[in-house]
């Protein structure tokens, strides 16, 4: 087993490999040895896999041959030439020959040239060991350059220092091409060119643009594919090369990217994405490859703080005190209160063993069952649509499968900014013609980018996509496209007649619900038809679905089309939850919501209670504790005094701030276990610092159900790792945890869950990762999920009928307000805001079609008031067309903003899930900030006079 | 009638109306009881058939015939 915490250099074998499947084997010799590689494998590729590294520049694994270095010549005997071994592929016979006198002539002629034309500054070239040119210059034996170095060269070009994260040096250019290739195949951007032609051949960005101010998104593929020093990080430049590598899972969204962090000594000089990556297969965006500042940035608290009030000085203790005056506080709240007036936040941020011991602490410990996570605020409809209708909480397939997909309807989500590697690949399948439907209120980038363009895009108003849902199943059914031959051996007959007979009447036609949706008839049967006939139709959605008061009813209604159209139970179709947050899928699988336990069973269910009793040795409480917004209202009550939330910003990421301040703001005791001074913590008693994904062993599970593991590249700043705090935090309370490393943690959730049986680290290490269900049935785990049977015996079409929220436009609020977010911030900004990519987004910004700001006097760049039944914010216009008249759109990445003083209480009927997506406002033209902004300006400027003045010896860390 | 009971008759009376379509009223209810008793906090279940008891008038059919049956 390869040791995980110490990997060498990834291995490169030129090409591609081919696709596995029934490929058939090629024999053929290559310097004499015989060597049997699959059909279609190039001869660079085969020769690499049986030991002889053909010198290469302009060819990389991850990329398509291209051809132009002439590096790679070979001889093969019967042809006529040097052909290149990279674009040569192999052939039943083929005798290779590598190294003969006149192909190493021929190779030293070749690097000659690009030497004659290359700066001559190895020894203090930040490449410097590890540069692919110098590498082959020593391959090919180079030991003169003929030509000098005095003739027109590209030596004095000037660099582009622009991009916040890397370098573009020409003068170290080979013109090889990969990065632009890179830009173009693994990314999809297409923002890098090459510009001119002959000797004025130049790497260029845009149109010869800087690249800050160009279309590169910052993705990073271009520097990991670049063979010389042209385009460097910026921390390899100041730290030089690492010296060893640790493989991990970025902590970002719920694409869940491996990732290659490569270190000197205990200092991360660079995050690279590791192409044995089963999410991310060497590719990564913006966030995860460089956006890793955060983990030492001087805002990290490393002292464990606590205070009696709010508006006293922080003070720091040591961890034994501030563990026995949180146990204190709570239990003295118990004891006044009663057992069911605290409970705890589980985090969607932290790793599953985190998760799994808060919810535990709050079960076992605390004894009641008020825990909750931020999935509430998210995707909790997507655990109550797919349960009902499919009988498992989570999506069906891999991310892999897209590639698969003939149609892809994208519903609510944003990929290229939400979960840019997915995107990438979804991107990759489309340039080879899959179709698309796009539904959203705006036209995201994928409605028209490089090479792809949407078939459809449905633009609903924002509020009715249980409307639209139901008009495409309308038609499904009433143009005889279901999949009848699935629907009767799959899905519940009854259900379905019931289901069937209540979509078929019209008022659930496209015609009669056009003036509900606003999506023209035609054109939503068209996509219909589209999706219906797709031969595999796959379904992508987030939160554009889930954030609305219909949210459950509209995961139901995607499972219902999926279920009619027989687009469950195989590669290339399925109903896929994009999550937005690294673990939203771990934290629900770990039992954070209130009403089940881990592997959501009901509390209910007395066998499984009576499992976890005997595993815990405690009574548990069979009744469902409190939802977060229950919580907050029973909190302004005055009925609950104490919450202990762990790696999650409430005050600034759930709806209606005020409200939620007033809950915070009523509490006894506010215990917060983070990286830094969120803006929950300014209203919290007690301060654990917690620990950044880089300090931690655990694992994460993404989007596909893919358990991955992250490891541990340095200690903790704190010395505590995150789930030792919360271990002595139920030790404190009298219920002792005593785990000596988090693989004992996830034994347990395998002991007690069935779908995770069968996984364990040992398991994780050979595997690199899991997709559970995963146990006895199945060992390597599940890659598509429903296939033969659904999980829950028969397929349910749940009735969704169309129910208007109460948030409607109106003469005083005539704007539809919704909210998302933007490639290089995350969520609340929290980690992000304390990094570079500062550079691309520093502020929210509202969006506002140019109609509705001519007539309100607003121009792009001014300050506008929003205001909405549950308050006020000003923000900076941003005039675009990308929105339709009648909606405004902002992002909430900066809690300065208050984009969620503005968005209201109104939330999903089934799960509580807010309502962030639909929220009626009225913009107009202001001159100074609203007073909610001027409060929350006082009351951070109080906070952070607390949080000095109590620190007893700032800490400053060295950024590394 | 207080913020609280407010929040919990509107939450109520929107998962009966997202129930509604699932059979007559006692269809409904059944279903409607059934949600509370597996998603709800018995303090809440408690609260809003308090209200229920006192002011029956406030609440739509199927939502009174549902708190009758609540754990």
């Amino acid at each position: 087993m390869d040791n995980f915490y110490n990997v060498g250099a990834e291995r490169d074998y030129g090409t591609p490999a081919v696709p596995a499947g029934d490929t058939a084997m090629v024999s053929l010799s290559i310097d004499g040895m015989p060597v049997a590689v699959a059909e279609g494998t190039s001869v660079m590729r085969a020769a690499a896999l049986s030991g002889t590294q053909i010198p290469k520049l302009c060819a990389s694994e991850d990329l398509e041959p291209f051809g132009s270095c002439r590096l790679c010549l070979v001889e093969i005997e019967g042809r006529p030439g040097y052909p290149a071994s990279c674009t040569t592929l192999v052939s039943a016979g083929m005798q290779v020959r590598t190294q003969t006198p006149r192909i190493a002539e021929l190779r030293r002629n070749v690097m000659e040239l690009y030497i004659s034309d290359h700066p001559l500054d190895c020894l203090t070239c930040p490449t410097n060991g590890n540069c692919e040119l110098q590498d082959m210059a020593g391959a090919v034996g180079l030991r003169e350059v003929r030509y000098g170095y005095a003739g027109e060269n590209h030596l004095h070009e000037e660099k582009d220092e622009t991009a916040p994260y890397f370098t573009f040096d020409p003068s170290k250019c080979i013109v090889c091409s990969r990065c632009v290739r890179a830009c173009e195949e693994q990314q999809g951007t297409f923002a890098l060119t090459i510009d001119g032609r002959g000797f004025a051949s130049k790497v260029a960005a845009s149109q010869d643009e800087d690249f800050i101010n160009s279309e590169c998104v910052s993705c990073g593929a271009c520097v990991k594919a670049c063979p010389t020093a042209t385009l460097s990080e910026k921390s390899v430049i100041e730290m030089g090369q690492p010296d060893r590598a640790i493989i991990t899972t970025c902590a970002y969204c719920g694409v869940g990217c491996s990732f290659r962090a490569e270190m000197q000594g205990d200092k991360l000089v660079r995050m690279v994405p590791n192409r044995d990556g089963h999410a991310n297969h060497g590719h990564a965006c913006v966030k995860g490859r460089f956006a890793f500042g955060y983990a030492t940035h001087p805002d990290r608290i490393t002292a464990p703080m606590i205070r009696d009030s709010i508006h006293e000085e922080w003070r720091q203790v040591s961890w034994e005190e501030a563990i026995g005056f949180a146990a204190q506080r709570l239990q003295d709240i118990q004891q006044r209160h009663g057992r069911k007036s605290i409970g705890g936040i589980t985090s969607s941020r932290c790793t599953n063993e985190e998760v799994y011991l808060v919810q535990k602490f709050i079960r076992a410990a605390v004894g009641n069952n008020n825990v909750d996570t931020c999935a509430r605020v998210c995707h909790s409809p997507t655990g109550y649509g797919l349960k009902t209708t499919l009988g498992e909480s989570a999506g069906t397939q891999t991310f892999d499968s897209v590639m698969q997909a003939d149609v892809i309807m994208v519903i609510g989500a944003n990929p290229t900014t939400g979960h840019p590697v997915f995107a990438s690949q979804m991107q990759r399948r489309l340039r080879q013609g899959a179709g698309l439907v796009v539904v959203d209120p705006r036209k995201i980038s994928l409605v028209n980018s490089p090479h792809t363009k949407a078939n459809y895009h449905l633009q609903l108003r924002p509020g009715t996509n249980v409307a639209v849902i139901n008009a495409l199943a309308h038609t499904v059914i009433c143009e005889g496209l279901e999949d009848k031959a699935f629907i009767k051996e799959r899905c519940e007959a009854e259900a379905y007649a019931t289901w069937r007979s209540f979509i078929s009447e019209q008022r659930n036609s496209p015609e009669a619900l056009e003036p509900v949706t606003g999506v023209p008839a035609g054109e939503l049967r068209a996509a219909a038809r589209l999706y219906a006939n797709a031969g595999n139709g796959a379904i992508y959605y987030g939160l554009g679905v889930t954030e609305h008061s219909q949210g459950s009813t509209m995961v139901m209604g995607i499972a219902n089309l999926a279920m009619a159209t027989g687009n469950l139970g195989r590669e290339g179709v399925g109903v896929n939850p994009l999550r937005g947050q690294n673990n939203v899928q771990g934290s629900c699988d770990m039992g954070s919501f209130p009403h089940e336990l881990p592997g959501y069973r009901h509390l209910s269910d007395t066998s499984t209670r009576a499992m976890f009793e005997k595993e815990w040795q405690v009574q548990l409480d069979p009744e469902p504790g409190y939802r977060i917004p229950n919580m907050f209202d029973a909190a302004v009550a005055g009925e609950f005094k104490g919450l202990y939330i762990q790696g999650e910003d409430i005050a600034q990421s759930d709806p209606d701030t005020q409200h939620v301040y007033a809950a915070l703001g009523a509490m006894e005791c506010v215990i917060v276990q983070d990286l830094f001074l969120n803006e929950t913590a300014k209203f919290a008693h007690v301060f654990l610092p917690g620990s950044s994904f880089l300090e931690k062993d655990g694992t994460f599970t993404n989007a596909e159900r893919r358990i991955s593991p992250v490891r541990k590249v340095m200690q903790p700043l704190s010395g505590m790792s995150e789930w030792e705090i919360t271990a002595a935090l139920s030790t404190a309370m009298g219920y002792a945890m005593s785990y000596s490393h988090p693989s004992e943690i996830m034994d347990e959730v395998a002991r007690l869950t069935p779908t995770f049986h069968g996984v364990s680290y040992a398991r994780l290490d050979e595997l690199g990762s899991i997709q559970w269900p995963c146990n006895d049935e199945a060992p390597d785990g599940t890659p598509f999920m429903h296939v033969g049977e659904f999980v829950r015996g028969k397929g349910f079409f749940a009735p969704t009928p169309y129910v208007a929220t109460d948030e409607r436009s109106n003469s005083q609020y005539p704007l539809l307000l919704t909210t998302g977010r933007t490639l290089s911030q995350y969520n609340v900004g929290a980690q992000t805001r304390r990094t570079e990519n500062m550079a691309y987004h520093n502020e929210d910004r509202i969006e506002i079609h140019p109609s509705d700001a001519e007539v309100r006097g607003i121009v792009d760049g001014s300050w506008v008031g929003i205001k909405s039944r549950a308050g006020e914010t000003v923000l900076r216009a941003d005039v675009t067309e990308r929105i339709q008249p009648g909606v405004v759109y902002t992002t909430f990445h900066h809690p300065e903003s208050g984009a969620n003083v503005v968005t209201t209480d109104n939330s999903d009927w089934a799960t509580n899930c807010p309502e962030y997506k639909v929220t009626a406002v009225q913009a107009y033209p202001v001159s100074q900030p609203s007073q909610w902004q001027e409060m929350f300006q006082r009351f951070n400027q109080e906070q952070q006079e607390l949080l000095q003045a109590g620190r007893r010896e700032p800490e400053v860390l060295a950024r590394s | 009638m207080t913020v609280k009971i407010e929040k919990l008759l509107k939450m109520a009376e929107q998962i009966t109306a997202n129930m509604a379509f699932t059979g007559d009223q006692e269809v409904v209810a059944a279903k409607v009881a059934d949600h509370l008793n597996r998603f709800w906090d018995p303090r809440m279940k408690a609260a809003i058939k308090a209200y229920g008891e006192q002011s029956p008038e406030q609440l739509s059919p199927p939502l009174q015939a549902a708190l009758v049956q609540l754990n």
